[in-house]
């Protein structure tokens, strides 16, 4: 009996060892590479802007062949992408799972703090582009065509002015709550499902103003159904050289919304490296640069230490933002 | 009109260059069996396969996806009828007199009726988008939470008495779908809501296939391994044959009922448009309306062939309704076109006003090949009933397993979480507990598919109305929405205070 | 037990679990918000009540032995059809809980012997051919051709190879 146990156990650790000795990177060999399939978690739901960056992402990666192992999204949208987190957070060390985030990646953390997640301990990847929020309103409007115009009417309607977002205390509505300060305005914020949705309330003139991104209600602008009264952006975007930015108009604001690659915390540096110079390429692929042109993406690639200062920068922000509107104390 | 028929004509050269035609035929067999799985419908079938039509044009991809939406709408029935099980939300309505008819030994009848009504739906609705699409989009585009809201009454008033004979029962099954439909994310105050003993999982929602497979699958499973031990394990899902006399008849009887198919046709293709309302309550209002109208209504629910037809058509109808938001507004009208749109997008195609008139041959492609699609789809689907019947034939005790193994995997694949499966489980038990206790648990079913949709519909209207109900009544299409919707649900209490009156 | 006992059971259980989902709700503001409508506890709030009412209308009817379950006086679950209720909903429990520690590659081929020879007293031959064919069917639909990732567990380096085959 004794024997028996003794010859499994020696069998175990030669096995064990043999499986140590295949996964470990002989020297002079070729460097990490995943060997089973990457999970690659998108923080909101199927048919989302973030779910067809990641489908791209995906497809990218596959057609042009650039990894051994399919790359294979799933959904967790759950609690503004708490769900996300949380399962990412309970990977440590884990070489096989991404992430693909959104601004909620700063503000869930700081609303729920129950969660008890550290950003700063996720393995920063790549961050892919910086989506763009503008002021739109339904083009039937020939009364408004430029801010002044706007805060004049949506002054005179006072809270019957309505404004379509994406969820309250969302990114939506901090721009919505900035532009009530900012213009002295008492627009009234409806939440609905997703920025398509939002999108459609407008052109259906369900609602008087979004803040969509560009790529949401880009079909509508081409049709002349809508259009866009300024820009939150840095500089003017290529795509609605019409539009001013706030910082034209006066008003020192600037609203981003990240599209950033996360690995698990504590991910082995092998691996982080080789999902770096992964994302790099797709970051440089064609088909990418046409998607940020196409959308009106901003923001350059960021990896490495430079993406972990910039989460800690916009966490900042993001914290200051949430306590003057009360979201969080 | 002659412009639209030279454009089509167009369409059909695209559809049948030889490598489109392979690929409508495969996505219509693929999307048949992906449709039939337990657990996998028409989004997952179409999520998943995505990346595998980078490998061909935009126009053949596009071809792909909807012949695989297609072919999982058809498939849906398939699992409905055999099993019980729906396989998506879209299907739970043809459960209710699918089982029933495969029960009692004709199952080949079911399914043969989901084939035809799809396929009648499917071809209505086709033509409808041929001919209609531009005036019907603005339709979709001016429909907003309030009209979304009396929507989701009316199709809550259309199903009244579906319930068991104990109203407390009946009542206690919608109430506990509604709450449950309510767990996870309240998006309109952005605050997470009813997590349940602050488990994460139930962050994310009790999923509508959660419930639907724990209830239907292992639920109605354990309740068959309950009277197979009573038969003396004897006993089989559904004893159906078929033959050319048979299948002879069952199409007979359905043109019988051609009216029932033209009615469920022509609601499901107004439903389906309508932005977020998708097929599931196009499917579930063409039943209920099917049974109003119908000479026989307490044949509802025992194994009535209308039961069946009425729902398919509608669903099949819906799933191409909702593509007109979809391509000429870019809104998807359900979560599969939500992806197909995804799909636009890497392909370089922008959905919205202009797809028409830039990219004419994608879009007529696309229509064309919804006709070709719905004509493969019903071929391949009636090619195979007689092998799904010879399934059916396998003993309990082989299939048993073989399903509980589905359903769990069922569980697992849309959300690849776990505690989804543990939830499912959970349910099945109680739910079989519950079951032989009379409880009706379709209406719980059907309420947390309609309370997501229903909810934030009627508080976004409030917000917009600062608190007052008027909001339902004054719009243009709202209100006579909501009138008919509460006509119908006050209807049943007429009738029996009439018939009191008339009793004295 | 009596189908009229298990009614009793059920309703209290069901009664409870309402009470609780009642105390959830209330998590969030379950009144009317001035100018916005019910706030966000309010929806699940107030149909947990009307859960809860239901379930003091079934007790009701249970007190007065109104309707064939309240006054049934019929065995809830017969005994021989207990055990083989009970064994297939434990076997499913066993099943997912291995999920996690040997995969479902190590799980679903133990559920399979335990249902085929056991449960259906079927031959050693089918109960092998199909404990092996069913996984290798579910690995090429999910995995390879849906890329649907099940779990594995423990099992996990032995896929190595495989992945590297396939993908």
């Amino acid at each position: 009996m004794l024997k028996t146990q003794h010859a499994l156990t020696k069998m175990a650790c030669t096995i064990g060892a043999g499986a140590i000795l295949a996964t470990m990177p002989l020297i002079g060999q070729a460097a990490w590479e995943p060997q089973k399939p990457v999970e690659f978690v998108v923080m909101a739901g199927k048919g989302g802007g973030a779910d067809k960056a990641v489908r791209l992402i995906q497809s990218i990666i596959a057609s042009e062949k650039m990894a051994p192992v399919p790359f294979t999204p799933v959904n967790k949208p759950g609690g503004s992408g708490a769900e996300a987190l949380v399962h990412l957070n309970g990977k440590k060390g884990d070489n096989h799972t991404l992430m693909f985030t959104l601004n909620s990646f700063y503000t869930t953390p700081l609303r729920q703090p129950k969660l008890g997640i550290d950003i700063t301990t996720f393995t920063p990847v790549a961050r892919m582009a910086e989506d763009t929020f503008l002021l739109w309103v339904h083009s039937d409007r020939k009364d408004i065509n430029n801010m002044a115009d706007f805060a004049k009417a949506a002054k005179a309607k006072g809270k019957k002015w309505i404004m379509a977002g994406t969820g309250k205390n969302s990114e939506d509505n901090l721009l919505t709550d900035f532009l009530n300060t900012a213009y002295d305005l008492n627009m009234k914020y409806v939440p609905y499902k997703g920025g398509g949705k939002v999108a459609k309330e407008l052109a259906g003139k369900n609602a008087d103003s979004t803040v969509n991104n560009p790529s949401e209600q880009l079909g509508f602008y081409e049709a002349g159904t809508t259009k866009a009264l300024a820009s939150f952006t840095d500089k003017r975007l290529p795509l609605f050289p019409d539009a001013p930015t706030f910082k034209e108009l006066g008003k020192d604001y600037v609203y981003y919304m990240q599209r950033t690659v996360v690995g698990a915390p504590g991910m082995s540096k092998e691996a982080a490296e080789y999902y770096q110079g992964l994302f790099k390429k797709v970051f440089n692929s064609k088909k990418w640069q046409g998607y940020r042109t196409k959308k009106s993406l901003q923001g350059d690639l960021l990896q490495g230490d430079a993406l972990m200062s910039y989460w800690k920068k916009e966490r900042d922000i993001h914290e200051v933002m949430l306590r003057n509107m009360g979201a969080i104390k | 009109m002659l412009e639209i028929l030279g454009l089509l004509g167009n369409g059909f050269l695209v559809v049948f260059e030889p490598l489109n035609l392979a690929l409508i035929i495969g996505g219509c067999a693929l999307g048949l069996f992906i449709g039939a799985m337990p657990g996998l419908g028409s989004v997952n079938g179409v999520a998943i396969l995505l990346p595998l039509t980078f490998l061909v044009p935009p126009t053949g991809a596009i071809i792909f996806l909807a012949a695989i939406y297609y072919g999982a709408m058809y498939g849906g029935a398939i699992s409905s009828i055999m099993l019980g099980i729906p396989g998506a939300s879209t299907a739970v309505a043809t459960t209710f007199d699918g089982r029933p008819l495969a029960k009692q030994g004709l199952a080949d009848k079911a399914l043969t009726g989901a084939a035809v009504a799809s396929f009648v739906g499917g071809s209505i609705s086709v033509v409808l988008f041929t001919f209609f699409a531009p005036p019907l989009a603005h339709i979709a585009l001016v429909f907003g939470a309030p009209e979304e809201f009396a929507l989701m009454m009316l199709a809550f008033a259309t199903f009244v008495g579906l319930g068991g004979d104990d109203i407390f029962k009946t009542v206690f099954s919608i109430a506990i779908g509604l709450v449950l439909s309510a767990v996870g994310f309240d998006i309109i105050s952005g605050e997470p809501r009813l997590v349940l003993w602050d488990i994460t999982g139930f962050l994310h929602g009790v999923n509508f296939l959660v419930l639907a497979i724990g209830i239907y699958g292992i639920g109605e499973m354990l309740w068959t391994v309950e009277e197979n031990a009573l038969a003396g394990g004897k006993s089989m899902l559904s004893e159906a044959t078929v033959t050319i006399a048979r299948t002879m008849s069952n199409l007979r009887e359905l043109v019988g009922i051609w009216k029932t198919m033209l009615m469920g046709s022509i609601l499901g293709y107004f439903v389906g448009i309508l932005p977020a309302a998708g097929a599931t309550p196009g499917s579930l209002m063409a039943y209920g309306i099917a049974k109003q109208i119908s000479k026989d209504p307490d044949k509802f629910g025992q194994g009535a062939i209308e039961g069946v037809c009425a729902p398919e058509a509608a669903n099949n109808a819906a799933s191409t309704g909702s593509m007109l938001p979809m391509l000429t507004l870019g809104i998807p009208g359900s979560p599969t076109t939500a992806i197909l749109l995804g799909g636009m997008v890497i392909w370089g195609l922008e959905p919205g006003p202009r797809l028409f008139t830039d990219h004419s041959e994608f879009v007529w492609g696309l229509i064309a090949s919804l006709y070709a699609a719905n004509l493969f789809a019903v071929i391949i689907n009636i090619a195979f009933i007689p092998v799904f019947i010879q399934i059916l034939k396998t003993p309990f005790t082989i299939l048993a397993p073989i399903i509980f193994i589905l359903c769990l995997i069922g569980g697992y694949a849309p959300t690849q979480s776990m505690h989804d499966v543990w939830l499912m489980i959970s349910f099945g038990i109680v739910g079989y507990l519950m079951r032989k206790l009379d409880y009706p648990l379709a209406p719980a079913v059907l309420a947390i598919v309609l309370g997501p949709l229903a909810e934030p519909a009627m508080r976004q209207s409030l917000i917009i109305s600062d608190g007052s109900f008027m909001i339902f009544f004054e719009r243009t299409y709202a209100g006579p929405i909501m009138i008919t919707a509460l006509l119908l649900l006050f209807l049943p209490l007429f009738k029996i205070g009439y018939d009191r009156i008339r009793k004295k | 037990m009596t189908v009229r006992t298990a009614e009793l059971l059920m309703a209290l259980m069901m009664g409870v679990f309402s009470i609780y989902l009642m105390v959830k709700s209330n998590e969030l503001p379950i009144g009317w918000i001035e100018d916005e409508g019910p706030g966000g506890g309010a929806w699940p709030f107030w149909l947990s009540t009307v859960m809860l009412i239901s379930c003091v209308g079934i007790l009701f009817n249970w007190a007065r032995k109104h309707g064939p379950i309240a006054s049934s006086t019929r065995i809830y679950i017969q005994s021989h059809v207990l055990g083989d209720v009970a064994a297939v909903a434990a076997a499913l429990i066993v099943t997912v809980g291995l999920f996690s520690i040997v995969g479902i590659y190590g799980s679903l081929p133990l559920f399979l012997i335990f249902y085929l020879r056991f449960m259906g007293k079927h031959s050693w031959r089918l109960t092998a051919t199909l404990t092996i064919l069913i996984p290798v069917v579910i690995f090429y639909f999910f995995e390879i051709t849906l890329k649907i990732i099940l779990p594995k567990g423990l099992t996990e380096p032995l896929f190595i190879p495989l992945y590297k085959i396939f993908f």
